[in-house]
């Protein structure tokens, strides 16, 4: 229900309420710390892109003339704490969350709102201490930091990157807090659990992932810490340590942290399919349990990661088959989004093709990871590129088309403008194409024998490898064009109304942006989410 | 390194590569099915219920709790599971097979460190970052690491192993073609991991003997650990030829392999992790009717002088509690080691037998 209150001047909203760099770094409005999370996760996004670049320049050569060793092994490294860390971890749930949790299920704000603020500063100390890092030389361990090269070995700033990481994770644990209180306790009245928009499921789920896997990792690198800096030992055998000690541990949290990453993805599609298929989620039960279903057996495979560590074979076994168990749940969550769109009226606007391109990528992410968790085929194509590939298949193809659907398809409730059509979908058109150049030869690099993380390398990879790095350069340009045109709609795009799209979940009733109090009466829901009776189709563009 | 023309598939070299390559193009089968399958029905739906303006669509919301709904909903479910289920079977059988080393294989010692790989042979020889091997035979590497975590990978095998400081890992293979094949560290291992690589060389039989016969001269890996063993002075303590095996530490006659009982209850099989950690860490475990007196040997032996020692050891189990002469060059040390060149049908003869 579209409330026609003519704008004669400026409505008043949360981003012209109030003015001056203390009313946003002080602010306690849900929506404005999504904003500041935004900005913070971009520049990381745009230095982790950076890393990507170089890695891709020097790989497009078998011989190490760009970088030296050294320098690409910090490249790598910072590569990947960068993206997982302080990009792909915070990017929906702190920024999309944040925003929209409070607007789906009719509240003010979320419930705790200093707690909001105080994890924002907390992501932004953890910030600071990466920064340092990579100013004052860099870290090689890679991303896992497996000891006990990191605990001994390396001679990069381990303990600050780890500490980095450490302070990271409170700022997850203090999101993922907030989000389970605000949907416990702030819906609407009405508003049943089964009248949730899925978004709010998805954002559920991963929110238990964050407080239980987290502190999980924080102990881990604490103990990584100590044994760096104390000598005492826990993980290198020259301590008295275990080296695979720190595998489990670190997997236990890192894979789940991979439904950290995808879940908040799958919750924006599901709303961007439903939307633009005007169309009710097909299967919704099923799709909201089979996040909760993700988030349970996602703490129960993390020794898929160990079949070649010297793991029992029988406890390889009880991996391989919950590895298997997981990936059921992710399959009903893309056959339900196929069968929304059947007898839909489906519109192909920017949101949606990124809708598509996630289910595509997804799609084939999640199939290779069937392959991974084949013992006897794992044991040939782990630790190479079939990893990297299928590892960036869900989270670039998931988590990064997931986040610009999301970020297109709110863009105008969460600033007021609209973004240039055409050139959005120019450029939702380079990222699937440079994607699918850049990774899919990964997959026959990783099958023919090439392993991660190596400089230098035989020359009979090179084909794939030019291959890879030509579709990088597209990928590049595709993530620079939204940059552009994202950046220019905030002063000149047109005035984006309330409900640009068609939604019906709540954030579409009030104005866009919306006021401070998010809306101005209370809602009252009486009916299914995803009621499209009444809903009509707006004409755009 | 024959010149590679463009490939998709790594050359299958060994017994178990036909098997990896099969569950692979299964598992094509499999994801290329279901990945055309969306993308048809995404684009299909797409452009078949494209929005028309002013049209509105006659559609009756279909959903889960409608019959039609459930039915597909357990359909959808039930088939990715059926196949997964075969997926997962099929993994499991090729991974048993990969991970345990048949009894008759041939035994080659791998130390890794920062960043090359130090191979050595039972007869003696040793090289650095090759490997040569005779064809059609089951080959066991076991390997250690003097310092981080190693991968040691052979793609044309289609098998790894990681590679741990502190303990023994194993790896097997049987390579069917003569050839030479990549090795790769794949565990990332600092600065120069992609620098960590070597070259196996398969060989006929013959071939191989001639290798083998070249490095002749050196003592084989046995005798190098007595002379080990005498020079640390283990003797003093675990000879039985001096006390007649009531010396202060354990008789290592008939050891290796043996189940050992303990002082705090409980047993241990004598593999080569527990000959490593009662020489490194002597209190860890200490044999029943003996006391914790033996000081820690780490720091005075390499790894590799380990392995030797352990060589020593497990040709003491060989001949099975009999008193050992302690004279280099006894022929014990035969008794452990396939004699190289022996025709491969008797492969199964190579075994060392041991008959208790």
């Amino acid at each position: 229900m579209i409330t026609a209150t003519a704008p004669v001047i400026e409505e008043k909203n949360y981003l012209n309420a109030e003015h001056g760099l203390k009313s946003w770094l002080l602010t306690q409005d849900h929506k404005r710390i999504a904003l500041l999370y935004l900005m913070a996760v971009s520049v990381f996004f745009i230095v982790g892109g950076f890393f990507a670049v170089l890695i891709r320049l020097e790989l497009a050569t078998p011989a190490g003339d760009l970088l030296d060793s050294n320098t690409y092994n910090k490249v790598f490294t910072m590569h990947g704490v960068v993206m997982i860390f302080f990009f792909l971890i915070p990017s929906i749930p702190a920024i999309l969350g944040n925003f929209l949790l409070p607007l789906m299920i009719g509240a003010k704000d979320l419930a705790f709102p200093r707690i909001n603020l105080l994890s924002w500063y907390v992501y932004m100390l953890a910030g600071i201490l990466g920064t340092t890092v990579l100013l004052t030389g860099g870290v090689d361990t890679g991303w896992t930091f497996y000891t006990p090269l990191s605990s001994t070995y390396s001679n990069g700033y381990v303990v600050l990157t780890a500490m980095a990481a450490f302070v990271a994770g409170f700022s997850s644990i203090l999101t993922g807090l907030n989000f389970i209180v605000t949907v416990h306790r702030m819906r609407a009245p009405g508003l049943t659990w089964f009248r949730l928009p899925l978004f709010v499921w998805a954002h559920y789920a991963t929110s238990v992932v964050m407080i239980l896997g987290t502190p999980v990792i924080a102990v881990t690198l604490f103990l990584l810490m100590l044994e760096r800096g104390l000598h005492i030992g826990f993980f290198d055998p020259a301590y008295g340590g275990d080296p695979v000690l720190f595998q489990h541990l670190f997997w236990f949290y890192s894979h789940p942290a991979v439904y950290i990453m995808i879940l908040p993805s799958m919750g924006v599609i599901s709303e961007v399919v439903s939307t633009f298929c005007t169309k009710k989620p097909f299967g919704y039960t099923f799709i909201a349990f089979s996040s909760v279903a993700i988030a349970v057996f996602g703490f129960l495979v993390w020794g898929h990661h160990l079949f070649v560590s010297s793991q029992s074979a029988y406890a390889g076994m009880v991996f391989s088959i919950l590895t298997y168990i997981v990936a059921i749940p992710s399959a009903i969550k893309v056959f339900n989004w196929s069968a929304t769109m059947y007898k839909g009226q489906v519109r192909l606007e920017t949101p949606m093709l990124y809708a598509l391109g996630f289910i595509g990528l997804f799609t084939i992410g999640g199939l290779t990871g069937l392959f991974l968790a084949a013992m006897g085929l794992n044991v040939h194509v782990t630790d190479t590129y079939f990893v990297v590939a299928h590892f960036h298949y869900v989270m670039v193809g998931g988590g990064v088309m997931g986040y610009l659907a999301g970020l297109h398809h709110w863009w105008p409730k969460m600033f007021g403008r609209m973004y240039s059509r055409t050139w959005s979908m120019v450029a939702a058109g380079l990222v699937f194409i440079g994607f699918n150049l850049t990774f899919f030869p990964q997959f026959l690099l990783g099958y023919m024998g090439m392993p991660r993380r190596y400089h230098v390398y035989p020359p009979e990879f090179q084909v794939l490898n030019v291959l890879s790095s030509a579709g990088a350069s597209i990928l590049a340009l595709g993530f620079l064009i939204p940059g552009i045109y994202l950046t220019w709609s905030l002063k000149y795009g047109a005035k984006a109304p309330a409900n640009p799209w068609g939604g019906v979940t709540l954030e579409w009733q009030t104005s866009s942006p919306p006021p401070t109090s998010n809306f101005d009466v209370t809602p009252v829901i009486t009916n299914e989410v995803y009621d499209y009776t009444n809903q009509e189709v707006p004409h755009i563009g | 390194m024959e010149a590679k023309s463009f490939a998709l598939i790594p050359e299958a070299a060994s017994t178990i590569a036909n098997q990896v390559d099969a569950l692979y193009a299964f598992m094509i089968l499999v994801s290329a099915f279901f990945s055309l399958l969306i993308a048809f029905l995404i684009i299909f739906f797409a452009v078949k219920y494209r929005y028309r303006r002013g049209v509105k669509p006659t559609f009756k919301p279909a959903n889960e709790h409608s019959i039609g709904g459930l039915v597909l909903e357990i359909v959808w479910t039930a088939i990715p599971l059926g196949l997964s289920m075969i997926m997962f079977v099929w993994g499991v059988s090729i991974y048993f097979t990969e991970s345990r080393p048949p009894a008759n294989s041939m035994e080659i010692y791998v130390t890794g460190k920062q960043w090359m790989w130090k191979i050595q042979h039972m007869e003696g020889a040793s090289e650095i970052n090759e490997l040569h091997i005779p064809v059609n035979r089951n080959i066991k590497l076991t390997m250690t690491s003097e310092d981080v975590l190693h991968d040691f990978y052979v793609p044309a095998f289609r098998t790894k192993a990681d590679v741990l400081p502190g303990r023994y890992t194993t790896e097997w293979f049987n390579a069917t073609k003569e050839g030479s094949y990549h090795i790769f560290c794949a565990e990332y291992c600092g600065t120069k991991h992609s620098t960590m690589v070597g070259t196996v060389y398969v060989l006929s039989e013959p071939a191989y003997a001639t290798w083998l016969a070249a490095g002749s001269g050196q003592r084989s890996m046995a005798e190098q650990g007595q002379a080990l063993f005498n020079q640390l002075g283990c003797g003093n303590c675990h000879a039985s030829v001096i006390n007649n095996g009531t010396g202060r530490g354990p008789n290592l006659n008939g050891v290796f392999g043996s189940v050992v009982d303990l002082k705090d209850a409980g047993s241990v099989r004598a593999d080569e992790s527990y000959i490593r950690e009662s020489v490194m860490y002597p209190q860890a475990k200490i044999v029943a009717g003996f006391d914790d007196i033996m000081p820690t040997f780490k720091g005075l032996l390499s790894d590799e002088g380990m392995l030797k020692l352990i060589e020593y050891v497990k040709s003491l189990g060989l001949k099975n509690g009999a008193p050992n002469n302690g004279l280099p060059g006894s022929g014990m040390t035969n008794a452990t080691v396939p004699a190289p060149g022996r025709p491969v049908g008797s492969s199964g003869a190579n075994a060392p037998v041991v008959t208790r």
